[in-house]
């Protein structure tokens, strides 16, 4: 079998032309994870231009109002660009930079990594050039001229279903045109060996800062870590550091649509089965025979039909669990989180707060739970005007 | 001698490809019977999938039309049995490693056996991932094709001395359409096969004309031509045949 498993899952299904591309990745991350300069480097421009470390918030009223368990957001909205994708992005460009790239190509859905993406090219002085979904430009039409604004080219996709799993087939044939002066920065841990290793390795700092966080304030560990899950970069960011940890409860809060049990869904781990695309061996939604279904979510970020091959693989041993979450509980959450803490989320951080919200109530007040507000919910905050039947337009 | 073998057993190779179901199966399975008329010496036949990473938008296009036709892998084993029933013309099936997974490994190469397809062109399955197919294509006897890219260089060599049938070389950067030139220098990338193993070479990816073909085709041992064709069959839908056959015949006899 070949490089970068978890158990079964993983692996490097690209063509052959990738492959030269792929492997001088794997070889440059590997040395310049380990060269103190580059480390140096980044965690600089995480704590000053990112301005990490995120805070740990002890959501006080809302766990008042649920009467159970003790609540904590992670709050990655605070991020620069508003999400925990600029994590990823400063540790992949700058290993592109390193590498002596001069090009950086991205697939968005909602829009987060491919800002996240032009911001750091913009910073470090590369080309950029977003792949997006005709639908996603249109869903999201302010973060296409947010990119454009921050220097970057936009290409509205126009194959397939228009989405995110369009985005990425357009950005890996991109990258088979051109490998020499160009670097795929992947935006979540999926994708062929090396990018879930590598992707999750930089967003691990939010797993690592909650751990140090937590344990000065409450000087225990959490019992339990809530984060949405699409592809699933901020839950594997925030549930690495913990997986020995055996005590602590790992959840994963997939999107849900209209419900499991319709075909207007994107729970991958509920309704998925075993299939390999994308370069990766995972769980994916798909027909009896192997075509990709079209998912559905209210968020444009977790309107994925596939997961990471490490959150695969944590479902198979049993170490993390994943619950499904619909739009309805999603919307209701988003606006139960601005109400109560005045902290408006992303709909793809509503996913995990929803699921908190059920859980808290069934705890007792001396447990904890940290849930990962992945990003900020300003870009949705249209989307949920409409669809609660007031016509705003960005 | 196999009929991959025999492929290549009659000069320079000609290889048209057409994805299955396009416009549906009824024409494929003519056009098919057809293409062996007009001297093709083996013929690939996609299995459409909904999203195939190395193809630019007109197979994408072909793939799109095959599926809304109602086309599926079963469907496909159906119609590959009619068609040995009238021929005895070599046959691969080209598609992604999803389809052929889900559907599973082993009962898809039973099937491919049973329905006497001779080889498999996986492209998102490289050399490194290869042991996902090879046990299975080896127990049922389907010749297991590799793909040499421009940028395999060093990789060249590591491939082809465990490749079988033929290898397929990748022409150009980037995904299958058609290109008004070919920069890449194919000649060396066969030389570099054939210090290693002596195995055919065709060459594919972006030959759209006879001239193109004439020319690749004195660099390798056959062409390969997928696009050209399929843009034929897009523009007259059912009414293809007569088109495509005049333009098969045109590369066929280019390259002979």
């Amino acid at each position: 079998m070949g490089k970068g498993r978890f158990g079964i899952h993983g692996g490097q299904y690209v063509p052959e032309t990738l492959m030269n591309a792929v492997n001088e990745l794997e070889e440059a991350y590997e040395h310049f994870k380990n060269d103190p300069e580059f480390v140096a480097e980044l965690d600089d421009l995480f704590k000053k231009y990112a301005g990490r470390p995120s805070l740990l918030y002890y959501a006080e009223k809302m766990t008042k109002d649920l009467g159970g368990a003790k609540i904590y957001l992670k709050r990655e909205d605070l991020n620069h660009t508003g999400s925990h994708k600029i994590n990823n992005v400063l540790g992949q460009v700058l290993l592109a930079k390193r590498m002596g790239k001069t090009r950086v190509i991205a697939e968005t859905g909602a829009g987060q990594h491919g800002v996240a993406t032009a911001t750091a090219a913009a910073l470090l002085g590369l080309e950029c050039e977003i792949f997006m979904g005709k639908e996603d430009t249109e869903r999201q039409a302010l973060n296409v001229y947010r990119m454009e604004l921050l220097g970057a080219k936009v290409h509205a996709v126009t194959s397939g279903t228009q989405t995110l799993k369009d985005a990425v087939n357009e950005t890996m044939r991109e990258w088979s045109k051109r490998v020499d002066d160009t670097l795929y920065v992947l935006g979540s841990v999926m994708g062929p060996h090396p990018f879930p290793t590598i992707v999750r390795d930089f967003q691990s700092v939010i797993g690592r800062e909650v751990k140090e966080q937590i344990l000065e304030l409450e000087g225990r560990l959490p019992d339990a870590i809530l984060a949405c899950v699409g592809g699933g970069s901020n839950a594997m960011g925030s549930f690495y550091e913990f997986i020995d940890d055996k005590d602590v409860r790992l959840i994963g809060c997939e999107a849900a649509g209209h419900g499991v049990d319709t075909d207007k869904t994107a729970a991958t781990m509920a309704t998925g089965t075993l299939g390999i695309f994308h370069g990766m061996k995972s769980y994916f939604c798909q027909d009896e025979y192997g075509q990709i279904a079209p998912v559905y979510s209210i968020s444009a970020g977790l309107d994925y039909p596939g997961v990471g091959p490490e959150h695969a693989y944590l479902k198979d041993i049993g170490r993390a669990e994943y619950v499904p979450v619909t739009d309805d509980e999603a919307v209701e959450a988003f606006e139960y989180l601005s109400r109560i803490e005045g902290i408006i989320p992303a709909i793809e951080s509503s996913h995990a707060v929803a699921y908190a919200k059920k859980l808290a109530p069934a705890m007792s007040p001396d447990q904890i739970i940290v849930v990962t507000l992945s990003g900020r919910g300003d870009k949705d905050v249209a989307a949920i005007a409409r669809y609660r039947g007031v016509q705003i337009y960005e | 001698m196999n009929r991959i073998e025999q492929v290549f057993a009659n000069g320079k190779a000609f290889i048209p490809f057409i994805t299955a179901g396009d416009p549906n199966l009824e024409i494929t399975e003519q056009l098919v019977l057809e293409l062996a008329a007009a001297g093709a010496d083996l013929i690939e036949l996609g299995i459409p999938f909904s999203d195939p990473i190395a193809e630019g938008p007109i197979i994408q296009e072909a793939d799109i039309r095959a599926l809304a036709s109602g086309t599926t892998t079963d469907k496909i084993f159906d119609m590959v049995k009619r068609i040995r029933e009238k021929s005895d013309v070599p046959l691969a099936f080209m598609t992604y490693m999803n389809p052929v997974f889900t559907y599973g490994t082993e009962r898809f190469m039973k099937n491919c056996q049973e329905a006497g397809i001779n080889a498999i062109i996986v492209p998102d399955v490289p050399f490194e991932e290869k042991e996902e197919l090879a046990p299975y294509c080896k127990k049922y006897g389907i010749t297991l094709i590799s793909m040499i890219a421009p940028t395999s260089n060093d990789r060249i060599q590591m491939i082809a001395r465990e490749a079988e049938g033929f290898i397929y070389v990748v022409s150009s950067m980037g995904v299958t359409g058609v290109r008004k030139e070919i920069n890449t220098d194919v000649g060396k990338m066969v030389r570099l096969v054939k210090e290693v193993k002596d195995i055919p070479c065709a060459i594919g990816f972006g030959i759209s004309s006879p001239e193109q073909a004439r020319e690749m085709a004195g660099h390798a041992d056959g062409v390969i031509v997928g696009s050209a064709i399929i843009k034929i069959i897009a523009e007259h839908g059912e009414d293809c045949i007569p088109h495509v056959v005049k333009f098969v015949r045109s590369i066929k006899e280019a390259i002979s």
